[in-house]
């Protein structure tokens, strides 16, 4: 790059403390430098609690208090920020440097409309009159993809789709022509298609407008399609910075290796996610001998017979009246769903959000009761128009997993007592003593330290409370496990781990897996057979390498296009 | 729109209808009517022919609905105590307590939100805990307590307020009103005061923090990100979204208010409803208990529902919701 | 709700000293209360304790004084120290039992109506609503009102207390059920609530074993709010003359006696009981404040 202009953000040893209440400091970023240059999309990856979110409040003088810059240098458009203030001399926070956040549903102040949050904005950073800003309101509608601008103007954020209210954020960032966009997770709320159409824009903004876009976000994919350089956080520190082809195709450091490696592949299947420190074929052999021994299920055979059918499935969500006795709205959550689940293979439910996946989970798991149509375990009903009671085998046979792991263990009782529920309630153990011996051996076959049993969820991470949750699920002595978006909230690395874990448990036990997912990658990864979802209907249903070699249906094959993967990377794609 | 306007309606009429009912089963089961309201000795036959001309032998329904009826009609029986019907005692009563609960909404209002949000900005200064401080001694003190204090200060010690009545009033039809008497005036502000108290800290402690709620949501982030002067932030955007519980806590308020005003025109000898039912309870004069009962709940039902309207106006989800 | 749930909570109170002071406060008043048996000079429910030659003798410390009357006697006679010990035990007695009885009938319904919902759920919210309608302090006289009419034994010291109590809870319970029922299907729709539906677990025992200590919580910060609220509301049924009686008074009560005679320059009757009350109810709102604050994660975001 030539020196015609100043970068438009330049970062230079920067480093951000946080005093906390015991008199300690805790050091949220250290020795951070970037530079972007104009039209330019640097993105800044890393797991949570890596500072990448920090970086992005203190560039915009937003840091959350008592955080405060303690040493090093941000310069805005050549204009160095002054740390005690947060801002620059002649750099305006809204007019020079504009932000995108995550969430577009909590972005717009719900009682105000869209124009009047566009035009404030105008009017107070460029001084222009209501009509002046309205027609540049407008324009930037018009400028951000906004079908109908002139009517979407008058409307509420509540009226607008979530992909609309990103776009709205947007606009507003862009109003007053920034030199600088920071946006911090800017799609990870927004479904596949959607975010397809958001990077699409900030990349054109990027190209055509000349911003320099400091893109912060967790998710690889979005970084290898659209970001130009990319630098790479571990725990406050920057561990590697380059351009993207290049940091991906060849991460140097140790921590950027282990990282892009555990990022799911799209393109191919694994037979395990590679995890730092661990040998992996050793790791693996020795993984599923410790839980074919310590797990309960070793007799399990793996005969390909139908273990789970679900038979013309519909589900209505009845949102009441407010009137007593009045009809509410009736909405179709679940509509005409059919496929067949065999015994010991990894059956996929993909689809966006909303698209009824969640729902059939349920219903499976006897959650949700049935508008009409079955669900047969082994042929036999388990849930019907009636709402038929599982009780005893049924119902101990098909355990869940859940997505959230802060809310899915109790935290006022000990771990070995929830451990321990199901084995108590279907007397799997012969006595208390027992039961505690089998939920040790449970707690040690996903992995964790038999002692655990003594203390309580909070004492555990995310990803160790979701193989918890697995053992939990273990202790009923299930066939079929239904696992809800299990590592969705969850960072990569561990998402390999728990990945791995519910292969290794599959392999060692034949257990039957139902895996719901919204991420195509980890569904190819995981599943055998794979079924995608639309808006409640199931639009194709196949083995896992023929729906990804040859997708049939459209909707599938649009899916597939979206998805930002790392086997496509801007740059490479753009010189081939 | 429509509907949720006629599904407040409704259920504002389910409610009048429950609190009718109780209304009625006191009037009608607590206390004997025919003991309470013929001569102490009269003989048995007197009393059968009156209980017959009350209809008090006939079955629950029919007294119910007939109860309705003569309620609708404006009809709500005759005191025990003062020997006159209830209407007329409640109509005299009513500009009085209602001249106090309004100056006692404003007082909590006026202060209040400024407070509130002065608490919200500058949680540790000095005026703010100050004011925490003094909110928590005013939730603390019973209304009572509040009036005789300020009795002994500014009636009795300084002299300068009347510590009982309404002072001089001027009829303007038939509601008499102590707005345009200098003698009127005076006499409202101490007990306007005392009644205002208790919910001006509640006001203030709600927007405070509903104020604290908001300001730390991400739109309110996300409109520091753009730019927009902290004043505008704070006193345009933050506010508003702030005052939307606001307007539904001030509706249940003035409903409690009416209630609050029992006490405040016990200590003032303030001539009220209050003062009538308090006098009706120690002296179980139930047809006034009744009376006053519907009356509240009547008044109650009708404010809150004029504000579950007003909250699905001015709140834009509510208003497509309803679209 | 997570720093409520850790098991070394006592460990981490670290409460600012104003709260440690009050929290004192509340603790010298109700030991002075309940131990009054013990500690009062006399017994003021006793007729023969004391004497009409003895009315209105001003507080000791003032020039008129009597030294055998601390604060001085009431105008029957009664030393006002010793009628205020037992006054504050009858006030908290009263506004313990009804936090104790609108809790539980509160923690019950809201837990079902949370749990189920559906109808149950509606009825029980429905007949909230409507108790909701009517401001505390006018429920609580029209339920005294009714009592007096139909006992004439309502407002005897045996049976006052009963009345004030339920009087008091027919209002309050409907905040517990409401704080209860909304916290209850907040963990119902928890991940770790379906996870033993799935394991089959029944509905009662998901509810006492796993739902209810995570809604006690905000029960036991209402709780304490609404002992002041509730000391309060017995006083002012009290002071209004249909609360306890005379011979056996509330603080309310004495506030009422000694306000007939506040105009005639005797302050004592009613300053002293009204100061003890209002520092009672103060020292809990200040603790109550305090934990709602810091037990309210509406009040604790932290980014």
């Amino acid at each position: 790059m030539s020196n015609r202009q100043p970068p438009v953000l330049e970062i230079d040893n920067l480093r951000v403390e946080y005093p906390l209440a015991n008199g300690g400091l805790f050091t949220a970023v250290e020795n951070a430098s970037l530079i972007i240059q104009p039209g330019e999309i640097h993105a800044l990856v890393g797991e949570s609690g890596a500072g990448k979110t920090t970086i992005g409040n203190a560039v915009m003088g937003l840091l959350e208090k008592p955080g405060r810059i303690a040493s090093g240098s941000i310069h805005i458009g050549g204009k160095l920020l002054d740390p005690t203030s947060g801002s620059a001399d002649g750099v305006v926070l809204g007019r020079d440097v504009g932000a995108v956040f995550q969430d577009p549903m909590t972005s717009l102040n719900p009682l105000f409309t869209v124009e009047s949050q566009l035009t404030e904005t105008l009017r107070t950073h460029l001084k222009m009159d209501r009509a002046a800003s309205r027609v540049r309101a407008l324009e930037l509608m018009k400028a951000v993809g906004i079908p109908e601008p002139e009517r979407r103007l008058k409307a509420y954020p509540h009226q607008l789709s979530g992909g609309q209210r990103q776009r709205v954020v947007i606009a507003a960032a862009l109003s007053c022509d920034p030199t600088l966009v920071v946006a911090d997770e800017p799609t990870t709320a927004l479904d596949v298609s959607v975010q397809a159409q958001i990077l699409k824009l900030l990349r054109d903004l990027a190209d055509n407008r000349r911003i320099g876009i400091l893109l912060v976000t967790h998710n690889m994919g979005v970084v290898a399609q659209i970001a130009d350089r990319v630098t790479i956080m571990h725990r406050g520190k920057v561990v590697e910075s380059g351009p993207t082809a290049e940091v991906l195709r060849h991460p140097k450091a140790e921590y950027a290796k282990a990282l892009i490696g555990a990022v799911p592949r799209i393109d191919m299947r694994l037979d395990r996610f590679p995890v730092v420190g661990e040998e992996a074929k050793g790791r693996a052999a020795d993984a599923r001998e410790a839980i074919r021994a310590k797990a309960f299920r070793a007799d399990a055979t793996i005969d390909g017979s139908e273990i789970l059918s679900v038979e013309n499935l519909c589900v209505d969500y009845v949102t009441s009246g407010l009137i007593p006795g009045s009809k509410g709205h009736r909405f179709r959550a679940v509509d005409n769903v059919s496929f067949k689940v065999r015994s010991g293979e990894v059956f996929g439910l993909v689809g966006e959000s909303g698209c009824g996946k969640t729902t059939i989970a349920n219903v499976v798991a006897g959650l949700v009761k049935p508008t009409s149509g079955r669900v047969l375990y082994q042929g036999k009903p388990v849930a019907g128009e009636g709402g038929i009671r599982r009780v005893g085998p049924l119902r101990q046979a098909i355990q869940m997993i859940f997505q959230d792991p802060y809310s899915s263990l109790n935290s006022r009782i000990r771990i070995g007592s929830i451990l321990a529920e199901p084995i108590l309630f279907y007397r799997l153990a012969p006595s208390r003593a027992e039961a505690e011996s089998d939920v040790a051996q449970l707690i040690e076959a996903v992995g964790l330290d038999a002692d655990s049993a003594g203390r309580y969820a909070h004492a555990f991470s995310g990803g160790q409370r979701q193989r918890l949750s697995i053992a939990r699920a273990l202790g009923a002595r299930p066939r079929l496990i239904v696992c809800d978006e299990p590592t969705s909230s969850l960072d990569v690395s561990v998402q390999a781990q728990i990945l791995n874990l519910l292969k290794d448990l599959r392999d060692a036990t034949g257990l039957t897996l139902l895996l719901i997912s919204h991420d195509l990658a980890v569904v190819r990864q995981m599943c055998d057979r794979i079924a995608v979802m639309k808006s409640g209907k199931l639009v194709e249903e196949a083995a896992a390498e023929a729906l990804f070699q040859s997708p049939q249906h459209p909707y599938t094959q649009e899916l597939l296009s979206l998805v930002p993967t790392l086997d496509r990377i801007r740059g490479e794609t753009e010189v081939a | 729109m429509f509907k949720v306007i006629l599904s407040r309606i409704g259920q504002a009429a389910l409610v009048m209808l429950v609190v009718s009912a109780v209304s009625f089963v006191m009037f009608r089961y607590v206390g004997d009517p025919v003991a309470s309201m013929s001569r102490e000795n009269a003989p048995i036959e007197e009393k059968q022919a009156l209980r017959r001309s009350l209809g008090l032998d006939q079955s629950f329904v029919v007294q119910y609905g007939g109860f309705l009826k003569r309620t609708l009609s404006g009809d709500l029986g005759i005191s025990y105590r003062n020997q006159r019907p209830v209407t007329e005692l409640i109509a005299e009563r009513l500009p009085a307590t209602m001249e106090l609960v309004i100056v006692a909404t404003f007082l909590s209002l006026a202060l209040g939100i400024p407070l509130g949000v002065l608490c919200a900005l500058r949680p540790s200064g000095a005026a703010a805990r100050l004011v925490q401080a003094v909110s928590l001694i005013g939730i603390s003190t019973p209304t009572f307590v509040t009036g005789i204090v300020l009795i002994l200060v500014f009636a009795v010690t300084l002299g300068w307020l009347p510590s009982f009545g309404r002072g001089q009033v001027v009829e303007i039809g038939w509601w008499s009103t102590g707005f345009l008497t200098w003698s009127g005036l005076k006499s409202l502000i101490l007990p306007g005061i005392t009644l205002a108290l208790y919910q001006l800290t509640l006001i203030m402690r709600l927007v405070r923090s509903e104020m604290i709620d908001v300001l730390s949501t991400d739109y309110i982030r996300f409109a520091k990100a753009r730019g927009l002067p902290m004043r505008y932030i704070h006193f345009r955007l933050a506010l508003r979204n702030a005052l939307m519980p606001v307007i539904t806590v001030t509706g249940l308020q003035i409903g409690s208010l009416i209630a609050f005003a029992i006490v405040t025109e016990t200590v003032f000898q303030w001539p009220g409803m209050g003062l009538l039912f308090i006098q009706a309870v120690s002296f179980a004069d139930i047809p006034v208990m009744a009376a006053y009962l519907l009356f509240v709940g009547l008044l109650f039902v009708i404010i809150n529902t004029i504000v579950d309207i007003l909250y699905a106006v001015v709140d834009p989800r509510l208003r497509a919701r309803s679209a | 709700m997570n720093t409520l749930a850790s098991p070394n909570l006592i460990m981490r109170i670290g409460a600012p000293i104003s709260v440690m002071l009050a929290a004192l406060l509340a603790l010298v008043i109700v030991g002075c209360a309940l131990l009054a048996g013990w500690l009062a000079p006399y017994d003021p429910t006793d007729l023969s304790t004391f004497e009409l030659i003895n009315a209105e003798i001003p507080p000791a410390f003032t020039a008129d004084g009597d030294s055998r009357f601390l604060l001085g006697t009431d105008n029957q006679g009664r030393d006002l120290l010793s009628a205020m010990m037992y006054g504050a035990r009858v006030s908290i007695a009263i506004g313990g039992g009804a936090v104790l009885l609108a809790a539980s009938i509160g923690v019950f319904l809201g837990l079902i109506a949370g749990y189920f919902g559906g109808r149950i759920d509606a009825l029980i919210m429905r007949i909230g609503d409507v108790i909701l309608s009517f401001p505390t302090i006018l429920l609580a006289l029209l339920v005294s009102g009714i009592a007096r009419a139909l006992f004439p034994q309502a407002g005897t010291a045996e049976w006052a207390p009963l009345i004030l109590i339920c009087a008091i809870a027919i209002h309050e319970w409907v905040q517990y059920a409401r704080t209860v029922r909304a916290a209850t299907m907040v963990e119902t729709a928890k991940d770790y609530v379906k996870a033993v539906k799935v394991i089959g677990l029944p509905g009662r025992r998901i509810m006492l074993r796993h739902i209810l200590p995570n809604v006690m919580g905000p029960v036991l910060v209402i709780a304490t709010i609404n002992l002041a609220a509730a000391v309060l509301t017995e006083a002012t049924l009290s002071f209004l003359g249909v609360g306890m009686p005379p011979t056996y008074p509330s603080l309310g009560t004495l506030i009422r006696i000694g306000n007939e005679f506040v105009f005639s320059g005797i302050w004592w009757i009613a300053l002293f009981p009204a100061l003890t009350l209002v520092l009672l109810v103060l020292a809990v709102n200040v603790v109550g404040d305090w934990l709602r604050d810091r037990f309210n994660p509406k009040l604790r975001v932290k980014r």
